[in-house]
């Protein structure tokens, strides 16, 4: 597993800190960070591959200096968004997968099967050559998931991703996560998604305010809001 | 070319798209300079015959040509009203074959191999052209098209619902914001995956 070192880490957009001397350290297979709007999780966790640079602190990913080595660490950090329209760039369910293999620099025929492969595993085949823009909820997440983890990264890192989709998406998607052999972090404000996690963090107003093993995370959590 | 592709194993669909967008700037070309109707119509029939070997379905093929069709519906009688009825079909003839040339080759070709051919013919320009930014240039445009139509729509939506159609106002303020915020999101998705210098 990888080493995410979170050293007294701190951030703002203006007057408001929205992460406040934040130290963590994580090496656990599954841990999910939880908290209310504006409480710095998604912030937190864009540090993790440097979509953010903190303003004081350091981020470090096996070692490695998230503001100095961004590129490096992104390769070993895949990112999973929301909303997956915004992830997904090619015009075909195909294509998108491929597309992150471009600056990998494979054999064409290594990165074929690679792709292929993906798509079998996400069960995205029979949609492979469809407009990526026309796909359900559910599966245009799926296609994010399958685009990032085309490119074999040790660590996930996802950010919401089943807020967007109804029940039943949001349990398929769920299931894709459970399956995951990397290391993944994932921020949510769908707690039984957190139940079988290794870790859970909960944020409030920028600082840890919990953290723990889910059972006593979460309550802490339902605690804090009421 | 968003979303357009058919796959197949016909002789159009494997060769070369390199291959395929040059014979398709030539025949547009001589098509443009053509002004016989005989050598016209003749072009067309083999545009036609063109699409037979590529195993396209029809409403596909009819969904590329319709639209042209429209423009034509208008262009046509204005043009025989003042130059002709020679020059009004020239100009029909012209264009219906230009689009059918132009979908055969998006039908046939996706997107991913139009942007390795730009990639290949921008090669020998590399000391001053960077080919894989010209080409993620082009696929993020084509990729925001049907980004940029879901924001209007649901735009246009959300100020039916506030009883506010006629107004400019509540429909570029929201479009222009969220098309910035994509913008940036789309930026950020891309630093993620690995396309960040």
């Amino acid at each position: 597993m990888s080493r995410i070192e979170f050293d007294r880490v701190s951030h703002d957009f203006g007057a408001e800190p929205i992460v406040d001397g934040v130290s963590l350290s994580l090496t656990e297979h599954r841990v999910g960070i939880v908290g209310a709007n504006g409480s710095g999780k998604s912030t937190l966790a864009r540090m993790i591959n440097g979509l953010v640079t903190p303003k004081s602190g350091r981020v470090e990913v096996d070692g490695l200096d998230v503001a100095r080595r961004g590129r490096e660490v992104r390769r070993r950090v895949g990112f999973v968004f929301t909303n997956a329209d915004n992830q997904i760039v090619m015009p075909t369910v195909r294509e998108d997968v491929a597309f992150t293999l471009r600056r990998h620099k494979l054999p064409a025929e290594d990165a074929a099967a690679r792709v292929e492969a993906t798509l079998e595993r996400f069960g995205l085949t029979a949609l492979a050559d469809r407009p990526a823009h026309r796909l359900s909820g559910g599966q245009k997440q799926l296609l994010a998931l399958a685009s990032v983890l085309v490119a074999d990264p040790a660590l996930v890192v996802a950010d919401e991703p089943t807020t967007l989709l109804d029940a039943r998406n949001a349990r398929l998607v769920a299931e894709h996560f459970a399956a995951l052999e990397q290391q993944l972090v994932v921020v949510s404000h769908q707690l039984e998604l957190l139940d079988d996690f290794d870790r859970v963090i909960v944020m409030e107003s920028g600082r840890v305010v919990a953290d723990d093993e889910p059972l006593p995370a979460l309550a802490a959590y339902r605690a804090l809001i009421g | 070319m968003i979303g357009v592709f058919h796959p197949g194993d016909s002789l159009v669909h494997r060769a070369p798209a390199l291959v395929k967008l040059g014979l398709l700037a030539v025949a547009v070309t001589v098509v443009a300079l053509q002004g016989s109707l005989l050598a016209l119509g003749v072009a067309a029939v083999a545009t036609a015959l063109l699409f037979l070997p590529a195993g396209l379905p029809a409403r596909a093929v009819w969904g590329q040509i319709a639209p042209i069709l429209w423009v034509l519906a208008f262009a046509v009688p204005v043009q025989w009203l003042f130059a002709g009825w020679e020059a009004a079909a020239t100009m029909a003839l012209r264009l219906v074959i230009a689009v059918a040339l132009a979908a055969l080759y998006t039908l046939t070709t996706p997107v991913t191999a139009t942007l390795d051919a730009m990639q290949t013919l921008l090669r020998p320009f590399r000391r001053w052209i960077d080919a894989d930014r010209v080409g993620l240039t082009l696929a993020l445009a084509i990729r925001c098209v049907p980004l940029l139509a879901d924001i209007v729509r649901e735009v246009l939506e959300a100020r039916r619902a506030r009883g506010a159609e006629g107004s400019i106002v509540a429909l570029a303020v929201p479009v222009i914001v969220r098309a910035l915020q994509t913008a940036d999101h789309l930026g950020e998705a891309l630093i993620a995956r690995g396309f960040d210098d």
